[in-house]
């Protein structure tokens, strides 16, 4: 630049023009697909990726599969169990239950949404919405009278009520909302129950899948919370003894821990005693092994507590037991709320293991149903782990979600 | 009132049972005392009743022969329960060792895919990661195993040997490897050469990028002296380097390195399902680093892969360590699945051992011994490299 002749004329190059105008489908299209030749490469390569597994999926889907393994009968086998006919509950009671349920998690989700939170963009909605309705859709087609269809819409709008009670719910209710759901939940269990918890072991299918996972992340929630608050605890005895509980469950697989209340839980009972059945069991070592996960999640929310808000408290003189009771709990709680989701989710899934030790829970069931006299050795292992696949991918996307929608509205790590 | 009295501003402590001081150590010894009471009667149950089933209370069958067969390993029928635990601890390594790399390369592909500017890579991705993480990891062992390998895998009969030197079908897998009649200091010797090859002539192109500028694409150079030298090596020493083809035999897939469909099933399955999870931190690590970073990097026009390969994965790797040794972990108990398709790993030792009239308790023990092993390490390894990678910040 230095050297630049004093008579040499600068040159100006021309402004580039700006850039199309964005919103045109053409723009838009050219934007996000075809921008050069290796983005315009990439977007054959993996369209002609996406357009084969579409093509083989929606195939398998309408053409080859022979659903009959589903709708022909064993239906009520995948979403109950073989052995659901001998608790004498009767679907109607069953399907109340759900409601009940379903109207707790209204109220749940619409306590938690009050904040209107950013706008979702349209592709969000649109997989949040779609993706559920196009599993339950397909879910709803192996039915063969219109009535589940009929419930399922009702479970939906019932959901809906809910949510818009809980975001309205004020004064005296709102202060006992808890006992309120409490309530509800006892109700809605008690009714899915028969009013006899000795009957789930007779479930089986979904049933015993979904029963397995609230009962495992309800009664671990109090192990979670009592083990967090005791590992952030300035108690040097209790301490370790928190961190040696929640390290050792997390470090060993929950097989292991199955097996224990398959082969080893017997023998820790006192000599004579009436030792529970199978399914009991796996839920007592499911809670162990949930309560660890959720003291980390528990951690987690404590951890996001201002440590301004403890020092506040303490400037007023409350006491420790208060201000963990009335200060650091809530907002401890309510910013895991979305973890505590997901803790769920994943509590749903590994419930599968229960296969392991011969229960017959969603994926067990797939063993009873295709040992029937008229699908026995004629290869429908696909399409039964098709299905079970499908029902657990829409419950578990659909909460997903929700979570992840929740962790939005509620903000958490953004403040 | 306590306080006023001494009016030398020193107050007089409160009553015992509201000193803070003294309460959180009765606190402390009542919590302890109840949980040993507990463990003390569930110890003294455990005991009485094994002794009443006749059930041994020590360790001592660890010595006793197994009486059971492991699949691959020549009479293992006469090993002793402890060595048959082993040989499962090793079979459980070989699933870590092989899952682990192969899902953090996926998860990264997958990751930056659901990050891409392209509609349908991003689509891709998002496919990917939101089929796999929302089904449960057995029913993708039992899809992998039951439905892809052992139904869609051609049957050994048929014809399954392409090149002569393959073998594809559904009692087994098999490569070409490592001859393994060669001696073994043939190997060591030839592959140490090699490496010193490999570090020579990457000090040399790093020397050639300081003093000239030119790129010094070491992997590329170095790839090219190993290949050279190992090529060199092999025509010396007469072909002793050269693989050992996969055949069948009678029923058995054999020679080269053999893959049991239960071991293939199981990786596969582990692999894609962790890696749906390694997908969603990598994006999440990457969207985590300053926006200014990428920008920068392609303000100074460095194509992608050096973006990503200089500027984005190097800060990205600093954040997403913690999660990613929680997802290995995963990986390393989910190995514990193989149980369902009868893998024989550790789990499967445990189930095998417990039928043959052995305290389950004891041999839980065991089990569980060996997992924390694998966590313990695996968090070790994890927080290495986390303070290794963590920036210096003053504290």
């Amino acid at each position: 630049m230095s050297k630049m002749s004093a008579g040499q004329e600068t040159v100006y190059i021309a402004p580039a023009p700006p850039p199309g105008a964005s919103g045109g489908l053409r723009e838009v299209f050219r934007d996000n697909l075809f921008k050069d030749l290796k983005n315009g490469i990439l977007t054959l390569l993996f369209g002609g990726i996406l357009a084969y597994v579409a093509l083989r999926a929606l195939l398998y889907m309408f053409v080859t599969a022979r659903w009959e393994v589903i709708y022909n009968g064993p239906l009520s086998f995948y979403m109950v169990g073989k052995d659901f006919g001998r608790t004498g509950i009767s679907y109607e009671m069953l399907w109340a239950g759900i409601l009940v349920a379903m109207f707790t998690v209204g109220i749940a989700s619409g306590l938690a949404n009050r904040s209107a939170g950013p706008r979702m963009s349209l592709t969000s909605r649109a997989a949040m919405i779609g993706g559920p309705l196009f599993g339950v859709a397909f879910i709803l087609s192996m039915t063969r009278t219109i009535t589940p269809t009929i419930l399922t819409a009702a479970a939906v709008a019932v959901l809906m009520v809910g949510s818009q009670a809980g975001r309205r719910v004020s004064g005296v209710v709102q202060r006992r909302v808890g006992v309120l759901m409490l309530l509800l939940v006892a109700l809605s269990f008690a009714l899915i129950t028969g009013f006899d918890p000795s009957n789930i072991n007779l479930f089986g299918g979904l049933l015993l899948t979904v029963v397995v996972a609230i009962a495992g992340v309800s009664l671990s929630f109090p192990i979670g919370v009592v083990m967090a608050l005791a590992r952030r605890s300035s108690f040097p005895i209790i301490r370790p003894i928190a961190v040696g509980y929640i390290e050792l469950i997390r470090g060993v697989p929950l097989i292991s821990l199955l097996f224990m209340g398959q082969f080893a839980i017997g023998f820790l009972f006192p000599p004579g005693a009436n030792i529970p059945g199978p399914i009991p069991r796996a839920i007592i070592m499911i809670t162990l092994f949930s309560g660890a996960y959720v003291a980390e999640v528990v951690r987690g929310g404590l951890q996001s507590v201002p440590s301004g808000q403890i020092e506040a408290a303490k400037a007023l003189g409350l006491s420790p037991l208060t201000i963990t009771r009335e200060i650091v709990l809530p907002q401890a709680l309510r910013n895991s709320i979305p973890a505590l989701i997901g803790q769920f989710i994943s509590l749903l899934k590994d419930v599968s293991l229960l296969v392991i030790i011969g229960l017959q829970e969603m994926l067990g069931i797939v063993d009873v149903v295709l040992a029937r006299q008229e699908f026995t050795n004629q290869g429908y292992t696909p399409e039964a782990y098709a299905f079970v696949g499908a029902v657990y991918w829409t419950l578990c996307f659909s909460m997903s979600r929700a979570a992840q929608r929740l962790e939005t509205r509620l903000g958490v790590g953004t403040r | 009132m306590a306080v006023a009295e001494t009016g030398l501003g020193r107050p007089a402590r409160p009553p015992w049972y509201r000193d803070v001081r003294v309460m959180r150590w009765v606190f402390q010894a009542a919590v302890v005392a109840v949980i040993v009471a507990v463990f003390w009667r569930l110890y003294s149950n455990a005991t009485s009743n094994l002794r009443a089933s006749g059930l041994p209370t020590g360790f001592d069958f660890l010595d006793r022969k197994s009486r059971f067969a492991i699949p691959g390993l020549q009479d293992s029928a006469s090993f002793t329960v402890s060595r048959a635990f082993i040989a499962g601890y090793l079979n459980t390594l070989r699933v870590i060792v092989v899952g682990i790399p192969l899902c953090t390369v996926l998860g990264i592909l997958v990751g930056i895919m659901r990050l891409s500017d392209n509609l349908v890579v991003r689509a891709v991705g998002t496919l990917y990661v939101e089929v796999f993480r929302n089904v449960p990891v057995l029913l993708w062992i039992f899809i992998t195993y039951l439905v892809l390998i052992l139904q869609n895998l051609p049957a050994l009969a048929e014809n399954v040997t392409p090149f002569d030197v393959f073998v594809i079908s559904n009692r087994g897998v098999g490569i070409p490897w490592l001859n393994p009649n060669a001696s073994l200091l043939t190997f060591v010797g030839f592959i140490g050469v090699a490496m010193v090859a490999v570090v020579g002539v990457s000090l040399w192109r790093r020397r050639v990028n300081e003093v000239t500028g030119r790129p010094s694409r070491g992997g590329l150079y170095g790839l090219a002296a190993f290949v050279v030298v190992l090529a060199i090596g092999n025509f010396v020493a007469g072909n002793a380097l050269a693989l050992d083809p996969a055949k069948i035999e009678g029923r058995q897939v054999s020679g080269g390195l053999s893959i049991f469909p239960p071991y293939l099933g199981l990786t596969i399955a582990l692999v894609l399902y962790t890696a749906s999870h390694v997908a969603e931190i990598v994006r999440g690590a990457i969207q985590a680093i300053d926006r200014g970073q990428p920008e920068a990097a392609q303000a100074i026009a460095l194509t992608t892969f050096q973006r990503y390969r200089y500027v984005i994965l190097p800060q990205a790797f600093r954040i997403m360590i913690p999660p990613l040794a929680s997802q290995f972990l995963n990986l390393t108990k989910n190995s514990s699945l193989g149980v369902a398709i009868s893998f024989v790993e550790i789990a499967s030792i445990f189930q095998r051992v417990s039928n043959n009239a052995t305290p389950a308790l004891q041999a839980l023990v065991v089990l569980m011994f060996f997992y924390l092993t694998l966590s313990l390490g695996i968090s070790v390894i994890a927080n290495v490299i986390n303070r290794r990678l963590s920036l210096e910040t003053r504290t």
